[in-house]
């Protein structure tokens, strides 16, 4: 035993040394100087003062925006300091309950909308910072902002194209919408 | 199936079978190098003799298990303290308190296994000091360990009327700096180009467009939440324009995280979370790196025992098993919830939604969608790493029930770094075992003949993880402390605490994460069962290292049964299904599968 004790406890401490300060500083050493936008976390600047990360979502109730996933995290929805999902299982009342009242909220905010609800829109994304939606979901939503920001529809459609994207490289992941930047887009529209 | 799942599991096994071989033989290489001079030989021997490092002796299985088991219990006290006082210490930009005792006892049992299960969250609770220091660390070292516990392994298979099976420092030290670190490295530069987040700046604010609304819990004056007379508490308004982002050293955590199959997120979202799994691009670079090792220590199989079939033979029956497993996961995901398909808003009006059009988007990122998440949810189980891009508790049933029995085979589906494959060969002495009573001739594997102390230990190490299983699930569903974590009623809550302890007896640590499991019953019940589910099974396998190395290897003759081809991957897959599927059929069937003909039942 006493002959492994100082191979342990020295490699032990050789080992914390490169794996736990030595990589981890040249890692942020390098990314500093070749990705400093991505490092600090994609932020987004106006007017020179952060507004959000191109990679977390934001929420949005207002008619006039596009509304995001639903969020998850507490106590606020889309709380960036505590990333969470619903966690509620397939066969839980709770989760009927919550998507019947996020439904309710999109009917009242657009009644005459007699449309299937897409799906992803009335539920919780995994991180509760999913900062896309469906196409399915931002055409879901188009005639709602475009009354509240009396635009022609075909105006915002255009901005939604613009910031939609398709599966990476044609194979990986679903296309999607960003919702803060087309929502950034139309405050600039408008504006 | 979609086109688009066919297209993705074919190319990711594609990708991953050109990619093992190589890698495979360079840890060969690097783990049967010896005395040989290399270009890192000046540096090595100036470590070595910094370290009190005898580079030539050769260890017996006793102290080379006596060295692994040290050197993790010095881990586990180190992780433990630099959580309990990370308060006092630098680089904790948010002043997080220090952790709990139970909570870092059993987050430090848990980084030391490879199992990385978490019952905080990490953003909220470890400060940037304990995430590289003290996680990244074990990320590293735990994966090490279950790495050289396979070497060990194969040089007893390979090594002829040998008293040692290696030497666990020079071992341990090889592995970390002339492969994980290098590979992660190279990961976590790129995981960094693609936006995940890389510094030590205190958390980000940033101003909203819209102000959020939200009800909160009221605090009184004792900063405790007020309850009404009923003793429910008492909810206040309150409004924001911020957000605050957390940040962190995170590739540098990410890359060692997938690469070692540790899993343990930075944050409490782990591999969902945009810091850290930011496009399906790198989402697909993730899942690779999960399998990447445990797949190429098949080929280093291979190489050590001098006959490459053998190596293919086992990644033959993982892969099978593995698309046999994933291909229904995704089916079922996209399948849907019936029950969101048309919802009741009162007043006789019933407004349908596409639940069973775009499938079961409860718990997954739109930027994955349905086959991505399935995707990774079985290369994270199969595997024992145990990272999460999606929330498994918000899975279908069934759904949810392949990462659950992908888990309880006993992670040899690629399996841990090391430990899947050391399972996996474990499962193959069985199966040489079960042949040669039934063609009547002594059992050998590899050259060498199987006899009782063999059998023993396989024995042992087979069944230690379905003991602390069942044993675990039915002590938790009796005690007040167990029942009082689960989040879903019904059939879905057994399931929670059946995957909690799947989870942590094969050191997976993916959770039904619905489960409340940061209190001290649960930190404590399922600590143990990590560190005997870890242990109990490399201290088996190191003993028939050292009894097999003992032996002579015997010539292949005509009585000997093939070990490689086609007839020897079925039997292999036979053997695995059934004794590591058989033990949890009850349990299984009390939970998810009456949960699934719940959910699909006409009312």
């Amino acid at each position: 035993m006493k002959t492994l004790l100082r191979p342990a406890v020295s490699l032990f401490v050789l080992l914390s040394l490169l794996c736990g300060v030595a990589y981890p500083l040249l890692v942020t050493g390098m990314a500093r100087l070749a990705f400093p936008f991505a490092a600090q976390g994609s932020l987004i600047i106006r007017d020179g003062r952060p507004i959000g990360s191109v990679l977390i979502g934001q929420n949005f109730t207002d008619p006039k925006y596009f509304w995001g996933r639903p969020s998850a995290t507490t106590p606020q929805p889309y709380n960036a300091a505590a990333s969470s999902g619903s966690n509620l299982g397939p066969t839980n009342p709770a989760l009927v309950d919550a998507i019947k009242a996020r439904i309710e909220a999109l009917r009242a905010a657009d009644p005459t909308n007699q449309r299937a609800v897409p799906i992803d829109l009335v539920t919780a994304s995994a991180s509760g910072l999913d900062p896309h939606i469906s196409p399915a979901a931002a055409d879901y939503q188009t005639e709602r902002v475009a009354r509240a920001r009396q635009l022609d529809p075909q105006t915002v459609r255009q901005l939604i194209a613009r910031h939609s994207e398709g599966r990476d490289l044609g194979l990986f992941g679903e296309p999607r919408v960003h919702v803060l930047k087309l929502n950034l887009a139309l405050d600039a529209t408008t504006r | 199936m979609s086109q688009h799942a066919w297209l993705l599991l074919g190319l990711f096994m594609t990708v991953l079978l050109l990619l093992v071989r190589p890698l495979g033989i360079l840890v060969a290489r690097v783990m049967t190098m010896g005395n040989r001079v290399t270009a890192a030989s000046g540096f090595e021997v100036a470590t070595f003799r910094m370290c009190g490092i005898e580079r030539d002796e050769e260890m017996g299985w006793l102290k080379y298990a006596m060295a692994l088991l040290l050197f993790n219990t010095l881990g586990l006290f180190v992780l433990y303290a630099l959580q309990r006082l990370q308060a006092w210490l630098p680089l904790n930009p948010q002043e997080l308190p220090n952790v709990s005792p139970d909570s870092a006892l059993n987050t430090a049992v848990s980084f030391v296994t490879n199992t990385n299960w978490q019952g905080y969250g990490g953003e909220s609770t470890m400060g940037y000091l304990v995430q590289m220091l003290g996680l990244t660390v074990q990320n590293y070292l735990s994966a090490a360990t279950g790495i050289v516990v396979v070497i060990a392994l194969i040089r007893g298979f390979a090594r002829h009327s040998a008293v040692g099976i290696g030497n666990a420092w020079v071992d341990l030290f090889r592995i970390t700096t002339y492969i994980l670190l290098p590979l992660a490295m190279v990961f976590a530069l790129f995981l960094a180009s693609q936006g995940v987040i890389q510094n030590f700046a205190a958390y980000q604010n940033v101003t909203t467009l819209e102000v959020t609304n939200y009800e909160t819990p009221k605090l009184g004056s004792d900063g405790r939440p007020v309850q009404d007379d009923s003793g429910n508490p008492v909810q206040e308004r309150a409004a924001t324009a911020q957000q605050n982002l957390a940040m962190g050293p995170v590739a540098s955590q990410e890359a060692i995280k997938l690469i070692g199959t540790n899993g343990g997120g930075f944050f409490n979202a782990n591999s969902a979370h945009p810091f850290e799994n930011p496009t399906p691009v790198v989402n697909f670079l993730q899942m690779l790196s999960i399998f990447l090792i445990p797949g190429a220590l098949c080929i280093t199989l291979g190489c050590m025992v001098g006959d490459e079939r053998q190596g293919w033979t086992i990644l033959a029956a993982m892969g099978l098993l593995f698309v046999a497993l994933a291909g229904p996961a995704i089916s079922l995901e996209e399948q849907g919830n019936p029950l969101l398909a048309t919802v009741d808003t009162g007043n006789g009006t019933t407004v349908s939604t596409t639940a069973l059009t775009d499938g079961n988007m409860e718990g997954k990122e739109t930027r994955f969608g349905i086959v991505d998440s399935a995707l990774f949810a079985s290369i994270t189980t199969a595997a024992s790493c145990g990272a999460v891009n999606a929330m498994h508790d918000s899975f279908t049933p069934l759904g949810g029930a392949v990462p659950l029995v992908l888990i309880q085979l006993g992670e040899v589906v690629f399996g841990g770094v090391g430990s899947g494959l050391y399972g996996m060969l474990i499962f193959a002495v069985l199966a040489v075992f079960i042949a040669g009573l039934m063609i009547g001739r002594t059992p050998e594997y590899l050259g060498k003949k199987i006899e009782a102390h063999e059998m023993k230990m396989t024995s042992i190490a087979i069944l230690a993880t379905p003991m602390l299983v069942l044993v675990g699930s039915a002590i938790t569903v009796m005690t007040e402390a167990g029942r009082a974590g689960i989040a879903n009623p019904g059939a879905h809550g057994f399931s929670e605490i059946l995957y909690a302890l799947s989870s942590a007896a094969n050191n997976n640590g993916s959770a039904f994460a619905g489960l409340s499991v940061n209190t001290p019953f649960y930190n404590v019940l399922l600590g143990m069962v990590m560190w005997l589910g870890r242990f109990g099974v490399i201290v088996p396998v190191l003993a028939m290292a050292g009894s097999l190395a003992a032996k002579k290897r015997i010539a292949v003759t005509a009585g000997t049964l093939p070990t490689h081809g086609p007839l020897f991957v079925t039997l292999l897959i036979g053997t695995v299904l059934l004794v590591g599927l058989l033990n949890y059929v009850p349990a299984l069937a009390l939970g998810p599968l009456v949960e699934h003909l719940a959910l699909w039942s006409p009312p």
